[in-house]
Parts: structure tokens; C-alpha cells; sequence
């Protein structure tokens, strides 16, 4: 039934075009907020390390003048050491004379670390300069990759990620509440069609919408206000997206099978997916979240098209990372498939 | 083929304490227009539902064209039309468009669209979307979508409901014309005089059974109910009037002169004869009456 499964799917592409609503959350409403957070975070990402300071030494002159260091000085050494306790400062340096002390709290290993490094750094520097002798080592150092992504680096993957679920989950729990409602489903039922050439049909809309909107998405993220670059590997990422379109689709059809109405589905839908986007690094990268938090994400398909979609957009990672986003959103779409054919209903009642 | 396109024997079909289909038969034979009668929540149509392989019957057993319909028969789906609720269509599609489609899974080209617009009068909607049509535009749609691939058994289910007298009349036109063209129909309605006047034969329902099934002649006839002639009021005196032959029974009130008879012929030659005709009307036993009487109660659809 190849000419029923071309005209079942022009006819729904006919549908979606038609629909303004759903082209305005397919299309413009991932896209609004890739601008506002774009926009938001643009300047974000250079932030620089805290670092508390007692005393006028010239340590912390030259510590100021870095451009690295937010400098913020104390009246009292212990004003400072409590901040320091308290977890507000990774570090407190108290320079008075020839003395150098930095006080650090070891909680936060490598925050410890980095102010460590820094203070014992401009002190041996300035040790250098004081004995007047030229260094013996020319010391330079070069940046080799971007490890800290810039936000319109992981604000792309992300919001894509959410708009490709949004479209898969409410294109295919929608349609099927409202044939079901309809009798369009009954209609099939008693056409010569096979399910398969339905759901396929209605799938290869979904795909075909879905690359729309990345293609769009991710040209608009390139325009130079927002600046995304893609790595070298981008393309591994095609694989994923793929991966992620059949998962969130597949979790459609298991709602769209619950559902009895539009709204309850539209209600269900939302449920299963506003939660994901939070907890997958939609908005903001996971890893600023709690570790608890992280591992609980591990469980959402959302965040595995993401970080798979991350990986090769942006971090340029090689094709033996294809594993894991694909193992796991493969497996995630086979389970939920398999439920939803399971409490699949043609009619209501 | 058999002689019979639909042979149902015996089906039941119950939800929990409810037996909305409860010991149905009925044969349909090729080309026939055969219809299904009674108020809402008579059991129509589930019945209908299992003839066509849509619900499985408890018991009992259904032969469509010689296959079983249940459970979904595939070589048996593009020899039947059902038509279904006016809104079972594909969204913002316009009316050729949903034809076309659904042709398409009968593998069925789209001249065949046309020809269907043409039949139920909708050429001049041909590319009006499904949601800008009116009511009677969106039903004789839906039945055109049931005919498209060019069934020999069409299912109606309630296909005038909620349509004006307008429409409905238009309607009946596209249902003979299906007929003429040698298609088995089997509809339900809730509308008794329209039944009278398109069905071959009727089976009148309530309650999930089958009360009477004949040709709607046969089962007028069988009530041996009198006509009623009335006549403007002052026509006659009663006196006279009770005189003529064949007046049984005469009554008059403010309005009407009233005979009730059962030997009309006589009655209204004499009438003739006498030259009172004036607001002559004769009214003869519909199938409502045969319903009041098979059910003891007033028919409401």
C-alpha cells in the first residue's frame, strides 16, 4: 500500500500546514526562546573567581590587576575567614608586608585548587621580579579547546532538543485523541490500510517536521547575534536527533492512547515533557546542577538527546559517542512502543 | 453469490447489565434497501456495529457478502461502505482532497473524487475546507467517503439526523440514486416516515430486539387499521354524514368533520358525489402506528 501511505502522509503534512497553532510551537516558539535566553546569557560564561583579600600587599595588587580576579576586601581578617567558612568565597588572601597567606576551604576541591594556584603563582612571580634576575623558564600558555561552552553552545542543543519533543509528543498524542474522537481511526479500521502504514505515515510527517525545525533552528543560532559555531562532527548528531524524534514520538502515541480528550492530552503531554526540559539541560547546562539532580536526569530521554546532540554539535566528539545517546533512546522507544500498541484503543468505550 | 448480502442470526451484545442487542436476525438481500428503525438507545446501532465487524456479538453469528466480518476482514473491508458521524475526516482537508485521500487507501485514483463530488452535490465545494461546510454538506460528504470505493454494501447510520427538512429531501435523492446504481443499503434512522418512504423493508427495533420486519406496505397493512377522512367543518351535518356508506364512525369538533372508516373507496365517491371536498384530507395508518402498537406506547424519536 505504498500509494496510501504517500497520500496518508500528504494529507496530514496538508493538516499541519494548515494549522497555525501548530506551526507557531513547532516553529516560532523554540525559536523565541532561543532569542530571550540568547540575548540573556550572552555575556555570561566569563564569569570571574572570588577571592577575598586582607591587608594591602602587593600581592593583591597584582592579583586586581589579572582581570580574572573579583577582589573583595575586608576590614577584619576575621570578617574574611567567616565568609570563607561560610562557603561564600573559595578563598581569602592576607597580605601584609612579606607575608602571604591564603586561607581556602577545602570543600570545594577544585575552586581549593584554582585560587591556590593563582595566589602561589603571582607570588613566585613577584619573587622573580624582587631578585632581579630573568626568569630561567619562558613559561606561555595556549588554549587548545573550548571546554567551557559558551551559552548559544548548549542553549541550541537544548532548546532544540525540547522543541523536536514538544513537536513528537503532542504531534502524535494530539492526532490520535482527535481521530479517535473523530472516527477518522474507525474509518481507517474499516479501510484495507494497516495500522503500520498509519502510524508510519504519521511518523514520516513528524520526522519531516522535526528536521524542518532544526534546519531553521540551528541557521538562526549561526546568524552572528547569537554566534553558534558547529564542530567538525556535527553531523554525528543526525543520528541522535533521529533517535530522539522516535522516543518522543513513541511517548505520544502511549499518551495519546491514555487520553480521551484533547485537553487531557494536551495536559499529559505537558506533564511528561515540562519537567524533562528542566531537568535536561534545556535552559541551563545540568552540570551546574545538584549531583543528585543529575543522576536523576539520567532517566529522561530528553537529556540523552541533548548531551548526544551536544557532543557533536558543539564538543566535536567522534563517533564512538554515538553509543550511549542512541543505545539509550533506542531502548527507550522500543519499551514505550511496546506499551502503547499494548493499551492501544481504537474507540473510546 | 448467495441470494442474501447480509444474513445475521441470532447476535446478542450486552455492556454489564445493559442488553443493548439481544437475540437479532435479519436477512438483507442484493440491492435492497433495507432499514432499521426505532428511538434512540433501541440497539441499532450496535447492531449495525457488529454487521459490519466494528464490535464482536456475544453470541450469534453475522455472514457479510459470505465472509466473517469480525474480526477485521480485509478482504472483505473495500467490498463495504460505512459511513460514520459527519466529522470522521481529516483536519483542514478540503472536500476533494478528503475523497482523494481516501480513495487512495482503496488504491483507487482520484477521478474517482470527482465523480463522487458530482453524485452528492457537492462539485461546487469541491475545494471548501471540511470545517467551512454546512451540516448537510459535511453528512453527504461522509457519505460520499463511504461510497468512494465503489462498495457493494453501504452502511448509513443515521445519516438525516439533525438535518433540515431541506436537506433531508436532498439526501433521499442521493440515497435512491446509490440504490439505482444497484447497491445494497442498510440504514438506521429514527424518522418513521422517511423509512416508509426509501426502505424496501424495514425491521422496527426497541429495546434490542427486533419488534417487526417486513415491507413498510406489508406492515401498515397488517395493522388493519381505518382511515381517517376529514373534511372542513360544516360540510355535512353529522347526521348526513353518518348516513353515507363506509362511515363507520363520525365525529366533529370546532375545526373538522371527522369519518373513520375502513372501507375508504365508497366513502369518498360519495363524498364526490356530493360535491363536499372541501378541505379533503385522508390519512391511512403510518409506521409509528404500527410502533404504538407493537410497543403499546407513543412513538418519540
Amino acid at each position: 500500500m505504498k500509494g496510501a501511505f504517500k497520500s496518508l502522509s500528504i494529507a496530514m503534512a496538508k493538516g499541519y500546514v494548515r494549522d497555525k497553532t501548530t506551526l507557531f510551537f513547532a516553529f516560532v516558539f523554540p525559536l523565541m526562546f532561543l532569542v530571550i535566553f540568547g540575548l540573556l546569557f550572552r555575556d555570561v560564561g566569563s564569569e570571574k573567581i572570588k577571592l577575598g583579600a586582607f591587608g594591602d600587599g602587593q600581592v593583591i595588587t597584582v592579583l586586581e590587576q589579572t582581570g580574572i580576579v573579583d577582589v573583595q576586601h575586608f576590614d577584619t581578617l576575621d570578617a574574611g575567614v567567616a565568609k570563607v567558612r561560610d562557603g561564600d568565597l573559595p578563598g581569602l588572601v592576607e597580605a601584609t608586608g612579606d607575608k602571604v597567606v591564603l586561607r581556602f576551604a577545602a570543600s570545594d576541591q577544585s575552586q581549593a585548587g584554582t585560587v591556590q594556584g593563582l595566589v602561589s603563582g603571582v607570588t613566585q612571580q613577584l619573587n622573580v621580579q624582587a631578585s632581579g634576575q630573568p626568569p630561567k623558564y619562558d613559561f606561555s600558555a595556549q588554549q587548545v579547546e573550548d571546554t567551557s561552552l559558551k551559552p548559544i553552545q548548549y542553549l541550541t542543543p537544548g532548546i532544540l532538543s525540547w522543541g523536536i519533543a514538544i513537536t513528537a509528543v503532542f504531534g502524535a498524542a494530539l492526532i490520535m485523541v482527535s481521530w479517535r474522537r473523530k472516527q477518522v481511526l474507525r474509518r481507517l479500521r474499516l479501510s484495507p490500510v494497516g495500522a503500520g502504514t498509519v502510524l508510519g505515515s504519521r511518523l514520516a510527517v513528524t520526522i519531516s517536521v522535526a528536521v524542518l525545525q532544526a534546519v531553521i533552528f540551528i541557521a538562526v543560532a549561526m546568524l552572528p547575534v547569537f554566534g553558534l559555531t558547529l564542530s567538525g562532527t556535527w553531523w554525528l548528531a543526525i543520528p541522535v536527533f533521529l533517535m530522539g524524534v522516535l522516543a518522543f514520538f513513541s511517548i505520544g502515541m502511549l499518551v495519546g492512547a491514555f487520553a480521551k480528550t484533547e485537553e487531557a492530552a494536551t495536559g499529559m503531554a505537558n506533564i511528561v515533557v515540562m519537567p524533562m526540559a528542566f531537568l535536561s539541560g534545556t535552559f541551563f547546562p545540568i552540570d551546574l546542577a545538584p549531583k543528585w539532580l543529575q543522576a536523576v536526569s539520567k532517566v529522561f530521554p530528553l537529556r540523552h538527546m541533548n548531551d548526544g546532540i551536544t557532543d557533536f554539535l558543539v564538543r566535536g566528539k567522534g563517533a564512538e559517542a554515538l553509543l550511549l545517546p542512541c543505545g539509550v533512546l533506542l531502548g527507550f522507544t522500543v519499551v514505550i512502543s511496546v506499551i502503547a500498541a499494548k493499551v492501544f484503543r481504537w474507540e473510546d468505550s | 453469490m448467495t441470494s442474501a448480502a447480509i444474513v445475521v442470526e441470532d447476535i446478542h451484545k450486552s455492556y454489564g447489565d445493559l442488553h443493548a442487542v439481544d437475540g437479532v436476525s435479519f436477512t438483507v438481500g442484493h440491492g435492497e434497501f433495507f432499514g432499521i428503525l426505532g428511538p434512540n438507545g433501541a440497539g441499532k446501532t450496535t447492531a449495525l456495529e457488529i454487521v459490519e465487524g466494528l464490535r464482536e456479538p456475544d453470541r450469534g453469528s453475522v455472514r457479510l457478502l459470505d465472509e466473517n466480518p469480525f474480526p477485521r476482514n480485509v478482504s472483505l473491508l473495500p467490498r463495504i461502505g460505512v459511513q460514520l458521524q459527519a466529522s470522521a475526516f481529516f483536519e483542514k482537508l478540503t472536500a476533494r482532497e478528503q475523497l482523494e485521500t481516501f480513495a487512495s487507501l482503496y488504491g483507487i485514483g482520484a477521478a474517482r473524487a470527482r465523480e463522487m463530488l458530482d453524485l452528492v452535490g457537492l462539485t461546487d465545494k469541491a475545494d471548501t475546507r471540511e470545517d467551512k461546510l454546512s451540516g448537510g454538506q459535511r453528512q453527504r460528504l461522509s457519505i460520499a467517503c463511504a461510497l468512494v470505493h465503489d462498495p457493494d454494501v453501504v452502511f448509513l447510520d443515521e445519516p438525516t439526523a439533525a438535518l433540515d427538512p431541506q436537506a433531508r429531501r436532498n439526501l433521499w435523492d442521493v440515497l435512491r440514486a446509490i440504490q439505482a446504481r444497484g447497491k445494497t443499503i442498510v440504514y438506521t434512522t429514527h424518522y418513521l416516515d422517511e423509512a416508509e418512504i426509501l426502505c424496501d423493508r424495514v425491521a422496527i427495533m426497541d429495546r434490542g430486539r427486533i419488534l417487526a420486519l417486513d415491507t413498510p406496505a406489508a406492515l401498515v397493512r397488517g395493522l388493519d387499521a381505518p382511515a381517517r377522512i376529514t373534511l372542513d367543518r360544516g360540510a355535512l351535518t353529522t347526521a348526513d354524514a353518518a348516513a353515507l356508506p363506509g362511515a363507520d364512525e363520525v365525529s366533529e369538533d370546532d375545526q373538522a368533520l371527522t369519518f373513520v372508516t375502513r372501507t375508504p373507496a365508497p366513502l369518498l365517491t360519495a363524498l364526490a358525489e356530493r360535491g363536499v371536498l372541501d378541505g379533503l384530507q385522508v390519512r391511512t395508518a403510518t409506521l409509528e402506528d404500527v410502533f404504538l402498537q407493537l410497543t403499546g406506547r407513543e412513538y418519540r424519536a
